[in-house]
């Protein structure tokens, strides 16, 4: 009888403490290394905080949006919750993230523990709201082998502009009915090229895309040959366009495109590739200016977690976005760390070097519609290549759509 | 109790689960759906306030969505003759011969019952402008120019009905076969007697026969025609129904509204246009199809 | 057989042939695909250069997909044993009984197949939050428990039987529920092998719903799994076909075994004339 009442004793603490226990849940995207990284940061956080619980769910990234979107309104979100940085505003004015505490995340803290354009990157009107692990950047990915085909020098990538249209017409091979069958220089603006547009040629030919509060679209005003700079590229030059064996990506790892623009994100798609000999290195200059654009997925606190649930909450953000966890990131997942801190060590690594120098004088774009935003920039240079429109007039038109985007979102919001 | 009432009382017995469930499951959401096109919900936020017609307005007001209301009934309108004639077509002739059609009813099926995400990325691939094309290097091979297809203006939308045409070419035929082979066989050995050819006796009896598995099949085959999304989803760049809104149907605008702009209001009001433009059709196919069985 | 007939048929099978080719090709370049490494899956050869079943292996061992591909059995069947009741009842009754409401009821039946489902998972995940059915099989299964196509399909079906069968089984004093199931349903058999085909298809190949509904690995179906392996910095086409090419086989095997039952027909029917 007494060992029963013993027993039951031991079960009953145990349940308290179970009881006692505060369990957060966490959602991301699936990406196989992240969510492996993720489990272990997880397992080390709860040894060191006893008593509170992370839950891990993750959906297929396709699908992120489709997710959250139902599971919200059902009140079945996170307690923190993954997003991509341009969707901070759209989350925010409709009242789903909380703001950072000042207490624990300060000016001071966010300015030193982070790339400046990271602290801008999570704000909105003032106000940060989400703390990012990694962060990424655009390079330029050659292949050293078409590279040595063509009589180039397999290891003098292009550094200007125009030195990278040269070097692609010469890449560029047709067959005799003059369809392209390998290209120069990939030409995707749905991948990163719309990207490549509005941050980087915008400035390099002599622009700013938006004003400073970023309300009023400017690049159409203040580099207007912009597209045209773009699409030449795929008219006149003919190195390449949207679509040519499907995307990108596809184009450069089977070979068949010597030059991509792309992501840090992108390491790891080429790394493991055999057949593929790849060099990476800063994206090429124009007119003396370099200019790059930087992104990344931040972690945010939603509106779910309040109470305990929200000291858990920070506690865990504060441990996925520290020094430690970016070295692991970086090690693990290979994607480049947030704190100027921890890249420091990698400036001259030959791949992640490129992507990190670029960072220095990267801009994250302040999106209010991030799709849609892209479609603008995607479909001015649909109209050039396939309607054949006049690129300037086609670049006036996308900043009238863009603005359109723009001042619906703040007359929603006002 | 008079028997015809009896009988009434025992319709609503059959129908009473059913009932209830379609209530619950389907009417509710739809009503749901319908009362959200006069609110401004913004999906992650609490707040939903009654804006009146405003979101209505503001489609009729949206290129896009004109756009993507055209291209819709410009896919019913290629797709469904093509389906319907050649799906026909085919189960006759399949219904002719005496061995392996088990074989080739599979063969004819095997489009149908392969996953659409797959399905559409070897169409994709189909469809590439050369080096990669099947079949631009097919065209090529006899000495014509290759052809864009899906990076076309004029070509994507018909390129993509092809698709679905090729999908639910198989599934039509079969349920056209079902009818076939209900067709009992003396109505057609009689009209042989009489000297009809078989086309004679293909357009005055078995046509006729068939037409409650017609009405069925053209109405249930315009309604997926006009509910079109995941082909078009992933055979287009990014999802986006281009090149240019070219190919995006109004399933795809109402996806883009909900889940990328989380704008339900804005969603629910494309919805309930889409809801009335398939019953308008349906119901104008049920009256004119289903009058011609009245021969 | 006279000559007139043999040519046709020869012709017949020659024009079926070419079309069963043309059907047959993606799929069996979808199938080739699953052979290939994730280098070779982008050339364009239906013959892999270095055949592998790497990524068979792969689904089978890393992923939990003996579990997806029983997790996607359960619903598919239990949603086809369901329709087929419930949509041969539902079309009988439409097809064969004059009451109050009927052609309202039928239209109303109908217009639930004019909204897509994007717009019906909202209020429907929510009902399985308040109702506690989360990580059910239940929870994934209970949209598809009658389809309205199903309805339609068997209310043409059923309109085809001839009233003087029913009426004379009345005499003879069967109950109503015993006409249905006794004289009506083996009547019907072409349809409903055809509708238990294509509703197993659609229930096995769903994607949008379960994926919402479905929280963790343990409950995903198929589509779901196989959706993994689509992520932000690469597709793994090599996967997805290969998941396709999996997922496809036990439908041919259905459909294998109930296509018998379409074209067994039934020797007494009479269409309406």
């Amino acid at each position: 009888m007494k060992r029963a009442l013993l027993l039951l004793l031991v079960v009953s603490v145990i349940f308290a403490g179970f009881a006692g226990a505060v369990k957060i849940t966490y959602w991301q995207y699936y990406y196989e290394t992240k969510v492996k990284l993720v489990d272990q940061l997880i397992e080390e956080f709860e040894k060191q905080n006893p008593g509170i619980e992370v839950e891990h769910v993750t959906f297929p990234y396709e699908n992120f949006n489709e997710k959250v979107a139902v599971s919200v309104p059902a009140g079945v979100g996170p307690d923190v919750l993954t997003l991509f940085y341009g969707w901070i505003p759209l989350y925010v004015t409709s009242g789903y993230l909380v703001p950072l505490p000042e207490a624990e995340f300060s000016p001071e803290y966010l300015n030193s523990e982070f790339f400046p354009f990271v602290s801008k990157g999570i704000q909105f009107d003032g106000i940060p709201y989400a703390l990012p692990t990694a962060v990424r950047s655009l390079a330029l990915f050659w292949n050293k082998d078409l590279f040595a085909e063509a009589g180039l020098d397999p290891e003098v990538p292009p550094t200007t502009f125009a030195e990278m249209v040269e070097f692609a017409k010469k890449l560029t091979k047709y067959d005799d009915k003059g369809n392209i069958i390998q290209e120069g220089l990939t030409m995707q603006p749905s991948g990163q090229g719309h990207q490549w547009i509005r941050e980087v040629l915008v400035r390099q030919l002599g622009g700013t895309p938006y004003s400073a509060d970023n309300r009023t679209v400017l690049y159409h005003m203040t580099a207007p040959e912009t597209i045209k700079v773009y699409t030449d590229l795929i008219t006149k030059d003919k190195v390449g366009y949207p679509g040519f064996l499907n995307d990108d990506v596809t184009a450069f790892r089977s070979l068949k495109a010597a030059m991509t623009i792309d992501g840090s994100f992108r390491l790891g798609t080429f790394r493991p590739l055999e057949n593929l000999n790849w060099g990476v290195t800063e994206l090429p200059s124009m007119n003396g200016v370099k200019s790059n654009f930087a992104s990344f997925w931040a972690h945010a606190i939603t509106t779910n977690a309040t109470g305990d649930k929200l000291d858990a909450s920070i506690k865990f953000l504060k441990f996925i976005t520290s020094e430690y966890a970016q070295t692991l990131w970086l090690e693990q997942v290979g994607e480049l760390p947030a704190n100027p801190n921890v890249a420091a060590a990698y400036y001259d690594h030959p791949e992640f070097g490129p992507f990190l120098k670029g960072l220095e004088y990267a801009h994250a774009t302040f999106f209010v519609d991030e799709s849609g935003q892209r479609q603008v920039l995607m479909d001015a240079v649909d109209k050039v290549w396939i309607q054949g429109m006049d690129p300037i007039k086609a670049f006036e038109e996308a900043a009238a759509e863009d603005q359109a985007i723009i001042d619906e979102f703040w007359s929603r919001v006002e | 109790m008079k028997i015809s009432q009896k009988r009434i009382v025992t319709a609503y017995v059959f129908l009473a689960i059913p009932l209830v469930f379609y209530i619950v499951v389907r009417f509710y959401p739809m009503i749901y759906a319908f009362w959200l096109s006069f609110t401004n919900w913004r999906l992650i936020s609490p707040k939903k306030d009654f804006v009146g017609f405003d979101n209505f307005v503001k489609l009729f007001k949206d290129k896009v969505f004109m756009t993507s209301l055209w291209n819709t009934i410009k896919y019913v309108a290629y797709g469904i003759p093509l389906v319907i004639v050649l799906s026909l077509f085919l189960a006759a002739t399949l219904n002719k011969v005496r061995h392996l059609q088990w074989f080739y009813r599979l063969l004819y099926v095997m489009p149908y019952i392969t996953p659409l995400v797959a399905v559409s990325w070897v169409w994709r691939w189909i469809y590439q402008r050369p080096p990669a094309g099947v079949l631009n290097n097919i065209l090529m091979a006899f000495g014509l120019d290759a052809q864009p297809f899906l990076t076309s203006m004029d070509q994507s939308l018909p390129a993509i009905v092809v698709t679905t045409v090729w999908v639910n070419l198989g599934y039509c035929i079969i349920i056209y076969l079902a009818g076939l082979q209900t067709i009992p066989q003396e109505y057609l050995e009689a009209a042989k007697i009489d000297g009809a050819t078989s086309r004679q006796s293909f357009f005055k009896i078995t046509l006729p026969l068939l037409n409650p598995i017609t009405v069925f099949l053209v109405v249930t085959q315009s309604i997926t025609f006009l509910r079109i999304f995941t082909q078009v989803y992933n055979m287009t760049d990014q999802g986006s129904g281009g090149p240019l809104n070219a190919t995006k149907p109004l399933v795809l605008y109402i996806y883009q509204k909900a889940f990328r702009s989380f704008d339900m209001g804005l969603a629910s009001s494309a919805t309930v246009i889409l809801f009335m433009l398939i019953m308008g059709i349906t119901l104008i196919q049920l009256l004119v199809l289903n009058k011609r069985v009245q021969y | 057989m006279n000559r007139i007939d043999r040519k046709t048929s020869v012709f017949a099978y020659i024009f079926l042939t070419i079309f069963a080719i043309v059907m047959v090709f993606p799929f069996v370049w979808m199938f080739s695909s699953s052979f290939k490494t994730s280098e070779e899956v982008y050339e364009m050869s239906l013959i892999p250069d270095e055949p592998t079943i790497a990524n068979y292996e792969y689904i089978f061992n890393y992923s939990m997909f003996p579990r997806w591909f029983l997790n996607s059995m359960i619903v598919a069947v239990v949603t086809t044993i369901s329709v087929l009741f419930f949509d041969s009842l539902i079309g009988y009754t439409l097809a064969k009984y004059t009451f109050p409401g009927k052609n309202i009821i039928f239209i109303l039946i109908l217009s639930t197949l004019m909204i897509p489902t994007e717009m019906l998972v909202i209020p429907w995940y929510i009902m399985v939050r308040q109702l506690r059915w989360m990580e059910t099989y239940w929870s994934i299964m209970f949209p598809g428990m009658i389809s309205a196509f199903g309805v339609f399909l068997m209310k043409q079906f059923m309109s085809t039987i001839p009233d003087d069968l029913i009426d004379a089984a009345r005499i003879d004093g069967v109950s109503e529920f015993g006409i249905f199931i006794r004289i009506v349903i083996p009547l019907v058999k072409p349809a409903l092998a055809t509708l238990a085909i294509f509703n197993f298809v659609g229930n096995w190949n769903a994607f949008l719903w379960p994926l919402i509904v479905a929280q963790t690995p343990k409950m995903y179906t198929l589509p779901v799994g196989v959706s993994y392996f689509s992520s932000e910095n690469l597709t793994r086409w090599e996967l997805i076909m290969t998941g396709a090419a999996v997922s496809t086989i036990p439908l041919i095997i259905f459909f294998i075994i109930f296509q018998k039952q379409i074209v067994k027909g039934i020797a007494m029917s009479g269409l309406k004339g």
